[in-house]
């Protein structure tokens, strides 16, 4: 694991898997989205409204991914001290965020035909909400301190007391109301949802799993980049503070 | 244990020198609650309803109120830098530093806790539940605010963070108290509910300590 804390064998791979996975990402959302949008078939109850669910759910997952992913880069930085774990954390926060309000946004405008209003406190919805609030605690810590250091390992630690609590909020929230649909892909006995309506769904999980790699991959090289800039800047300032004194010398 | 009792007794005896600061988490949960009825109105039946919800919502805050000085003093002044070079594992002294909160905060917001309900015209079957339950939710709060104290130690606007941090986490042990004190009014069994706040204390304690100790640790380095 070690291997790829070295940045430039890390930015060789990085720049290896990046041109496959963003190709993927803009081939999986296209097709995902021309058969969510024009092949598979409305709902019977629903009608066309239904299509909303091909962002509404696969964002959901990509929510509850990301911060699982978070945390398992948090517990390796902490562990390993590893340094690319602390980045690949910190680039993960915001897409998760994103994937979180947008799981909000389109479960409010699908609420607003279905249920007749744009928000109800309903179990699942009200759950992504508090993730979203703890991903907004993540970042926010992240930039608090003077010392990125600092910020790495506080955010950690709180990722890791976030991922023990997100079950027990989970079911408390559940246990004081839902309104809901129970899940009906993620099921022990197979999924109950008609495949011409399940495959849409999967393909556009993958592509927006890809476009998560992505990101991550490209702002985990934009942040090594921006140290290697610190460290050339403080080698200059260094390099002129020596000629100055040996002027004066 | 002789260190754990010696680190509990300080904090007490110094929340008693400073004892002005227990009182303001105790009147700001009077004061807060008291704001209600002008916001919604008089109507008792309307103020019995809400009662639970309010008296827990207002404990949560005032538990939040006095979270940043949970460790703060002890960071400035070096105290905390003494605790870690002492023998007590740093683990026990953060579960003393939370009992010391709780002592100081989460007790006297439940000694408060029967003047709001009859100031709210709580039907008074429920108030043993209503004690019982904050008896096992406060201090989960305290636990769970303690991280998030120890946490934001030495950050540019802590004090404003802490709430980002612990609020959402505090949704579990809300949920449960209010539901244990709802069940009990509406003549139903608050067993389950009482015993799944048990449940979310006994988890916080088994986390609280190494989370924080983790904490502790990376704010002094």
């Amino acid at each position: 694991m070690h291997r790829f804390a070295n940045p430039a064998r890390f930015t060789r791979l990085a720049d290896r898997i990046l041109p496959f996975a963003a190709v993927g990402t803009v081939v999986a959302l296209g097709v995902g989205f021309y058969l969510a949008l024009f092949v598979a078939p409305g709902d019977y109850q629903q009608g066309e409204s239904v299509r909303i669910m091909y962002v509404h759910v696969p964002s959901a997952w990509m929510a509850m991914f990301i911060y699982v992913a978070i945390a398992v880069a948090s517990a390796v930085a902490l562990i390993w001290r590893h340094p690319l774990a602390d980045l690949a954390a910190k680039a993960s926060s915001p897409v998760g965020a994103g994937f979180a309000f947008l799981t909000l946004v389109t479960g409010s405008l699908w609420g607003r035909p279905m249920w007749g209003t744009w928000w109800e406190w309903d179990g699942r919805l009200t759950s992504m909400l508090i993730l979203f609030f703890l991903y907004l605690g993540h970042m926010a810590l992240l930039n608090a301190f003077e010392d990125s250091q600092r910020g790495y390992r506080a955010a950690a630690i709180l990722a890791l007391v976030g991922v023990v609590n997100i079950p027990i909020i989970k079911f408390s929230v559940d246990w004081w109301s839902t309104l809901h649909q129970p899940a009906s892909v993620m099921r022990l006995d197979g999924p109950t949802i008609h495949p011409s309506m399940l495959w849409p769904l999967l393909i556009v999980a993958v592509g927006f799993k890809l476009y998560y790699l992505t990101v991550v991959l490209l702002r985990i090289k934009s942040e090594l980049i921006a140290a290697r800039l610190r460290a050339l800047d403080l080698a200059t300032v260094k390099a002129a503070e020596v000629q100055g004194q040996a002027v004066q010398g | 244990m002789r260190g754990l009792a010696l680190l509990v007794a300080r904090d007490l005896r110094l929340a008693l020198r400073q004892s002005a600061d227990a009182w303001l988490a105790v009147l700001f949960f009077v004061l807060t609650a008291a704001l209600f009825p002008f916001g919604v109105g008089p109507e008792p039946n309307l103020l019995a309803r809400i009662a639970p919800g309010i008296i827990w919502v207002v404990a949560l805050l005032a538990v939040l109120l006095s979270l940043e000085r949970l460790f703060l003093a002890d960071f400035e002044d070096g105290s905390l830098e003494q605790l870690l070079l002492s023998p007590l594992p740093l683990e026990l002294a953060v579960l003393g530093k939370v009992l010391a909160h709780w002592l100081t905060t989460g007790l006297p917001l439940i000694a408060a806790a029967p003047l709001l309900a009859v100031l709210f015209h709580m039907d008074l079957s429920g108030l043993g539940v209503l004690l019982l339950a904050m008896l096992l939710g406060t201090p989960t709060l305290s636990l769970v605010g303690a991280v998030g104290a120890a946490l934001t130690l030495g950050a540019r606007r802590g004090g404003v963070l802490i709430p980002l941090l612990v609020l959402p986490l505090y949704v579990p042990a809300l949920i449960f108290g209010v539901g244990a004190t709802d069940a009990a009014l509406l003549g139903l069994t608050a067993r389950p509910h009482l015993l799944l706040l048990g449940a979310v204390l006994l988890v916080m304690l088994v986390i609280t300590p190494l989370a924080g100790a983790a904490a502790l640790r990376q704010a002094i380095e």
